[in-house]
């Protein structure tokens, strides 16, 4: 049984990525999912290694929820293969996993503590109950009601949930996505923890901040196919290179000087991504453009999405 | 196995019990249906008929015709007195009244179109041979709030097994939690096992204190065996809980699971004899209302309580509900999906 509280005999390393020398735990081949006409899934092939934390990342509407639902086995899949260990999917399949949903409800007039013993029993395997509640930090609502909670609160008990039975895969479905900036990093914390007690985890977000720090291996989703394939830093630098520099103001396109670099407008603030910066930051000195508050950062995943879609990640 | 189906009709037992207003409604709703009927037959509740009777002079008073002055004895009949005939006609005309009677002419008024008129009309003038004298009945009577008692345990099992499992699981596949169980190594089958049981459980509970309550309050006999009373709630049950769970096999909307059920408790309810006897209506109805759960099930426990009727005697009632289950359990597993279609 694998702890997942933060003591050092049960830090392990992050997993490769990938394959690994035992062979992917999950696999899909050629996956299509078509509701009536509409393809939702558009022929995906994905190898995930044991101890990785696999990424699917992508905006609303990319597919990434029906695809990981068709690999959980709660959708069918209209063609394509799904393996685990090298082979189809079991009846102990669902002993051996962990499952966090997007959006679901808790049954009604239970306090945590019954939730959580209840989801621990119907497994064969259980994670300890003390753990589980140290691990996803439940010790001060325990024996609140369900309908009690805050929004926080509630991914928590929902991540003790799939942890309930010591999974040895946890899909992590948006489990940030509605929480405010700081809930969102204790749980990131948790997920951290998780991951580095060994568990293969696949987690789908539409949060780049997610994704660079949680993740080992990252699939960028559109339009129910992969695009893109890689690490995080692989992904990177494979498409993209420079700099961005990063105006925290929008600037008019008529205002704009001719210097090296691509202008973008993203929300309230201007970006030049340039190959060299020395050089667009003359051209901006020149042009005598405010520069108060600039930035300047490395290229990351929500630049490869904008450069590989043409869209922005988060609208 | 087993351990999985405990833990899931356990959690539903829980919040079955903490859901007080559920709880309550289901001890109460039959209290209240038996506080209200014993109210208002208080005082005897004989009244078959409503006889008017014109000058405001009641038969026996003053002059009579001679074939009305039984009436005052009759424990049967409400006599109403009037002023005026028009107004006692007009009675007559809207079924507040059965006859209307002038004791001074001995003229009398009735509706041909009403069998209450007509049948008071034969009492009245038909007469008997001296040789047909009626028997007293040999067997304990049975009032009619004891006749009653039986069928509304019975309703309320019906509507707490209908709704309290087809409503339930359908707010659960709703709302996401069947989904979450789906993706445990919970297999359908336990999961409508889990259900049964529980469903059961909270009914033969709650059936059994309203049971205690109104027997306590109202002094209600059972002239069976208790055993044999609570054999035929409990397979009656299992086949309302098993109806409950065709109704909730797929759908996810609330509205439309609530249509359905009201669909089937509605006719149940009235065509179960809970508040009637169908022995006057037509055989088609009768017929109709054998294939319902709630008859075999009214029938059964009014054997044993009013009756006193043992498993022999119940032997065909159990047998129809046995078999009605298996046949609504094959089709709720058959047709069950944890998810929204």
């Amino acid at each position: 049984m694998t702890s997942f509280l933060p003591a050092k005999d049960h830090h392990l390393p992050p997993g490769p990525g990938g394959t690994s020398p035992e062979g992917p735990i999950l696999e899909a081949n050629g996956l299509v999912k078509n509701f009536r006409e509409i393809r939702a899934v558009d022929g995906i092939d994905l190898a995930i290694g044991p101890g990785t934390c696999f990424g699917l990342l992508g905006p609303n509407g990319a597919g990434k929820t029906t695809a990981i639902e068709v690999i959980e086995g709660i959708l069918a899949p209209t063609a394509g293969k799904v393996l685990y260990k090298g082979a189809p999917r079991g009846p102990g399949f669902r002993q051996e996993i962990g499952i966090q949903f997007q959006r679901t409800e808790l049954p009604q007039f239970l306090s945590v503590r019954e939730t959580l013993a209840m989801f621990r029993n119907l497994y064969d395997r259980r994670t300890p109950l003390p753990e589980l509640i140290a691990a996803c930090r439940l010790e001060e609502i325990l024996d609140r009601d369900n309908r009690m909670i805050s929004g926080g609160q509630r991914q928590r008990l929902f991540l003790a949930m799939a942890l309930a039975n010591d999974p040895e895969l946890i899909f992590l479905d948006e489990p940030t996505t509605g929480l405010d900036p700081q809930t969102r990093r204790y749980l990131w914390e948790i997920i951290d923890r998780i991951k580095k007690a060994g568990k293969t985890i696949v987690l789908t977000t539409h949060y780049i901040e997610e994704a660079q720090l949680l993740c080992d291996q990252v699939a960028i989703m559109d339009r129910g196919r992969i695009i893109a394939l890689g690490t995080p830093a692989e992904l990177v630098e494979r498409y993209l290179t420079g700099a961005a520099i990063v105006l925290p103001v929008p600037v008019p396109p008529d205002r704009q000087p001719a210097i090296p670099g691509r202008w973008r407008q993203r929300q309230n603030r201007t970006e030049i991504h340039t190959d060299d910066v020395a050089a667009s930051l003359r051209g901006l000195l020149a042009a005598e453009v405010d520069l108060s508050g600039l930035t300047v950062r490395a290229p990351n995943l929500e630049d490869l999405f904008l450069q590989l879609t043409g869209r922005e990640l988060r609208p | 196995m087993w351990n999985r189906i405990w833990t899931i009709a356990k959690a539903r037992i829980i919040e079955f019990y903490r859901d007080r207003s559920a709880l309550g409604w289901n001890l109460l709703f039959p209290f209240l249906i038996i506080a209200g009927f014993s109210t208002m037959f208080a005082g005897g509740g004989n009244t078959l008929f409503t006889v008017g009777v014109l000058g405001a002079k009641l038969p026996g008073a003053g002059p009579v015709a001679p074939q009305y002055r039984n009436l005052r004895e009759a424990p049967t009949a409400k006599l109403v007195p009037f002023a005026s005939r028009k107004e006692a006609l007009d009675g007559l005309a809207r079924h507040r009244l059965d006859l209307v009677i002038d004791p001074g002419s001995g003229r009398y008024w009735l509706d041909r179109a009403s069998a209450r008129g007509r049948t008071l009309e034969r009492l009245l003038f038909t007469r008997m041979p001296a040789a047909t004298a009626g028997q007293p009945l040999s067997m304990p009577p049975v009032s009619y709030l004891e006749w009653l008692f039986p069928g509304v345990l019975a309703m309320n099992m019906m509507f707490s097994a209908l709704y309290g499992v087809g409503y339930v699981v359908v707010r659960y596949r709703k709302n996401g939690v069947l989904k979450r169980l789906s993706v445990t190594p919970t297999r359908p089958w336990e999961f409508l096992t889990a259900q049964i049981i529980s469903r059961l459980i909270v009914l033969l509970a709650s059936t059994g204190t309203v049971f205690a309550g109104c027997s306590l309050l109202y002094g209600f006999k059972t002239r069976g065996s208790y055993l044999d009373l609570v054999l035929v709630f409990a397979v009656g049950g299992f086949c309302l809980i098993a109806l409950g769970l065709v109704v909730a096999s797929r759908s996810s909307s609330e509205e439309f699971a609530e249509g359905l059920l009201n669909l089937i408790a509605l006719p149940m309810m009235f065509l179960s004899e809970v508040w009637f006897s169908l022995e006057g209506a037509r055989p088609w109805v009768r017929q109709i209302s054998r294939f319902f759960p709630l008859t075999y099930i009214v029938e059964g426990a009014r054997m044993v309580m009013n009756e006193g009727a043992g498993l022999f005697e119940l032997k065909y009632h159990l047998l129809a509900l046995a078999l009605m289950a298996v046949l609504f359990l094959a089709v709720g597993s058959k047709l069950f999906t944890w998810q929204r279609e």
